[in-house]
């Protein structure tokens, strides 16, 4: 049985609450997105199967939507319908305008009435009180106002700071109408009561900052945004590196306690590259050092500081002549938590990921192909995850979904 | 208000930000969390229980200003496990929990004797979730992690920045937020199957994998069209991804850095910010195909003109033409500034034991029945052990002063 069996959601199509509908759809829920006639504008996203625009080509509306069905309906012209098919649903998530179903006479007390358990989200750019939810935004726009781009970019505050790819600013309000609707689940399966979700995108986004908000809030202080590495009130030192292969990786912490730096010299040992290292000599030091180190002595006591900076140029001097997936391997065995900065794709196509069953397939039969998906965010060994349908075409269920309604 | 949670009882030894943030959700909606810490080394695993930021000029094990915003809510004891004792009062709290939680690396749990197998033979519907970077299984599952390194490895870090450039990647442990957020739904989805069958499981996570996810449609280019982002140009990550845009960027406003977001989706947009440029270059980018081939020089072009402006005139100027805009807000700006945050409640003030009234994070989220409260600050080390033993376990006062003696506790 899968988790959400039997639970029937209704989403009302939009970029903002995609991901959302996605991860319970991807849990077993009966989803049913619900578009207007001409479609949802995502359908005519890029990238494009073969990159050819057209019906059902669309790969960001396959990824987005699986698991759901589909059909098509015009709440301002079909309300009846739309109560309806909501009499048989157990969750709404929408991300219309904020008085738009309240000026139907669709919202959520109207519908409370014909269905008194419903757990009704909607998920807007500024929470269903603000006026400004109303006004046109975007990933980009909502990002900026929330609060992430302050943070990321580079030493260099002439570049402007960096909004990251992906849609994350409607993930992270995807992550908490989720994280609300199966706590919402949780009391009405104690208690028998539905209930109404007000999220906010922007404030989401607020609270997903770390040290950005809370150094503002405990000790008014403002994180400046660094290279590559956290943003602090300070400056602090670089963490990435660049390999042999021209590939970045993030070098962690480096090497602190004398079992690592004696790994490390090991490892430089391997690669005959010892004599290649004019600061070996303080590598050995760190390695045979008695007890803990003090970190506080960094910079002050000239042995302690040079230990250090001989950790740093020996991990500098393996990069230089190694790939950066051998230099993350390489460093996680000798125990430092190093990272390589793969591309997507790369990290897709990661041995671990593929060995974790991380790939999932889907039948694409309308274009007679199988196409791999990434797979469960985690998984319910007892409940277990899958995407059930690729993405539905336009309209594809109105016969089964509205005919249902009427037996 | 009602507590959608409450009756549900938390065995957690999560710490940090990926895991401490998935238990301050269920606190917050009135499940009992009790977090366990280890007293021999003061609870130390968690590097934020003492560390940065500190509300005044005190410093210690109870003051750090990360751990009272990661762990409101929730009780806090102290317990030897890798005593027998220890071992005694953990198997006693397991049985009455519905779930264990950690994110430490691999095996710790085992190694106490406290591994998924045990802890079912204690309780049988246990609900166990682990949450490291590369999970309990696979090639990875040694190798450590935290949040930047999870975000370099899942592709999160590469598609932040500008070409010809180091990768810019996240100036925060966006992987540690979002890994909590993921951990929270493991738990909550666990409790919600526990509901409806009665049973327990272990869910083994790994953080690494939502966040490769997190480029979903980016992996569909490769897996069908075998495009991948590591290719000339890219990334570019202030414009668009995928739909065609243009302008779409970060640009500079006047005074020391200060930055503004704007997004042209189409020919209407720009017509609107061309009218508000009211100068005649605007003229060579009327149509979108003009945008996207120019789309340096037009980047250019804008910029020149933003940075003659104050950001928050030219996001009126822009929101009143009902263009996509907004100010890249600094955290005062968004904080003490911005009336939206406070009139959603979003910073509440905790009353802690130690630091005192201090603001928090608060939840973007508002449930008309079982709304979230925050009002308790993270528990100081021990604060609770006392409570927890003689409250849940039911001992008596004085067998806790033998346990304390013992350094059990």
């Amino acid at each position: 049985m899968s988790l959400l069996e039997g639970v029937r959601i209704i989403e009302l199509a939009s970029e903002r609450i995609s991901f959302a509908g996605k991860l319970l759809a991807d849990l077993g829920a009966d989803l049913i997105l619900i578009e207007p006639p001409e479609g949802d504008p995502s359908r005519g996203y890029p990238p494009y199967l073969d990159d050819q625009p057209g019906a059902n080509r669309s790969l960001y509306f396959w990824h987005y939507n699986t698991s759901k069905r589909g059909v098509t309906l015009a709440l301002d012209r079909e309300p009846d319908r739309f109560k309806q098919l909501m009499r048989t649903a157990d969750i709404l998530i929408e991300s219309e305008p904020i008085q738009r179903l309240a000026s139907l006479k669709l919202d959520f007390h109207d519908l409370q009435a014909i269905k008194p358990d419903l757990i009704h989200v909607a998920v807007t750019p500024y929470g269903r009180n603000e006026q400004l939810s109303d006004y046109p935004a975007t990933d980009l726009t909502l990002m900026a106002a929330g609060g992430p781009p302050w943070s990321c970019g580079y030493d260099d505050h002439s570049l402007p700071p960096s909004r990251g790819w992906g849609n994350q600013a409607y993930h992270t309000a995807s992550h908490f109408a989720v994280m609300s609707i199966l706590t919402a689940l949780l009391h009405r399966g104690t208690t028998g009561e539905g209930q109404f979700i007000d999220v906010s995108i922007t404030a989401a986004l607020n609270v997903t900052t770390e040290a950005a908000s809370y150094s503002w809030l405990v000790a008014g202080s403002t994180v400046q945004r660094q290279t590559g590495r956290h943003a602090t009130p300070g400056s602090s030192g670089e963490t990435q590196m660049q390999c042999a292969d021209g590939k970045w990786v993030n070098t962690g912490v480096p090497p602190r306690v004398p079992r690592e730096f004696g790994k490390l010299l090991n490892w430089l040992a391997k690669l005959e590259l010892v004599d290649q290292l004019p600061e070996a000599v303080f590598l050995e030091m760190g390695a045979a050092w008695e007890g803990p180190f003090d970190l506080s002595l960094i910079g002050t006591d000239d042995t302690v500081t040079a230990i250090f900076g001989s950790g740093r140029e020996a991990l500098r001097l393996i990069a230089a002549n190694t790939s950066a997936y051998e230099f993350f391997t390489g460093c996680q065995s000798n125990g430092l938590a190093v990272g390589i900065i793969n591309s997507p794709e790369e990290a897709f196509e990661d041995p671990h990921f593929k060995a974790r069953g991380f790939h999932a397939t889907v039948e694409h039969e309308d274009f007679d192909m199988t196409v791999t998906y990434p797979g469960a965010p985690y998984n319910l060994p007892k409940a277990p995850w899958r995407i059930s349908r690729r993405a539905p075409h336009l309209g594809e269920h109105n016969d089964e979904v509205f005919h249902s309604l009427e037996s | 208000m009602t507590e959608a949670l409450a009756g549900f009882r938390i065995c957690d030894f999560t710490g940090q930000l990926a895991g401490a943030g998935a238990t301050k959700w269920l606190a917050a909606f009135g499940a009992e969390v009790i977090r366990i810490e280890d007293p021999v080394r003061q609870g130390r695993w968690d590097i934020l229980r003492g560390g940065e930021p500190f509300a005044d000029d005190r410093r210690g094990i109870d003051l750090g200003g990360a751990f009272n915003n990661h762990n409101t809510g929730k009780l806090g004891i102290t317990l030897n496990v890798k005593t027998e004792k220890g071992k005694e009062i953990l198997a006693e709290l397991v049985k009455c929990s519905d779930a264990v939680t950690e994110n430490f690396a691999k095996g710790v749990l085992d190694r106490w004797g406290f591994g998924y197998e045990q802890l079912k033979a204690l309780k049988p519907d246990i609900i166990y979730v682990s949450n490291c970077g590369f999970g309990h299984e696979g090639p990875y599952s040694d190798f450590k992690t935290w949040g930047p390194i999870v975000q370099a490895v899942s592709g999160l870090t590469f598609s932040s920045g500008q070409p010809d450039l180091p990768p810019a990647g996240w100036g925060f442990s966006y992987m540690d937020h979002t890994g909590g957020y993921y951990m929270a739904m493991a738990i909550l989805a666990a409790l919600l199957h526990k509901q409806r069958t009665g049973e327990g499981q272990w869910i083994d996570m790994a953080c690494t994998e939502p966040a490769v996810a997190l480029n979903g449609p980016a992996i569909l280019d490769w897996t069908v069209n075998g495009r991948p982002m590591r290719r000339e140009g890219q990334p570019n990550s202030n414009r668009s991804q995928f739909i065609a845009m243009a302008p779409h960027g970060i640009y500079p406003c006047s005074g020391e850095d200060q930055w503004i977001a704007i997004a042209c989706r189409n020919d209407d947009d720009w017509s609107a910010i061309a009218a508000t440029i009211e100068q005649p270059w605007v003229e060579q980018f009327a149509l979108l195909e003009q945008r996207i081939n120019d789309q340096d020089n037009l980047d250019e072009q804008v910029a020149a003109w933003t940075a003659k402006h104050d950001k928050f005139e030219l996001q009126q100027l822009l929101r009143d033409a009902r263009v996509p805009v907004s100010v890249v807000q600094t955290p005062e700006e968004r904080i003490d500034l911005d009336p939206t945050t406070n009139n959603f409640g979003l910073w509440p003030s905790v009353t802690h034991t130690a630091i005192g009234n201090v603001r928090v994070d608060g939840y973007p989220v508002h449930m008309s029945k079982t709304d979230w409260s925050i009002k308790n600050g993270g528990p100081c080390l021990g604060e609770h052990t006392e409570d927890v033993l003689t409250r849940i376990l039911g001992m008596s006062t004085e067998q806790v002063q033998t346990l304390r003696d013992e350094q059990v506790i």
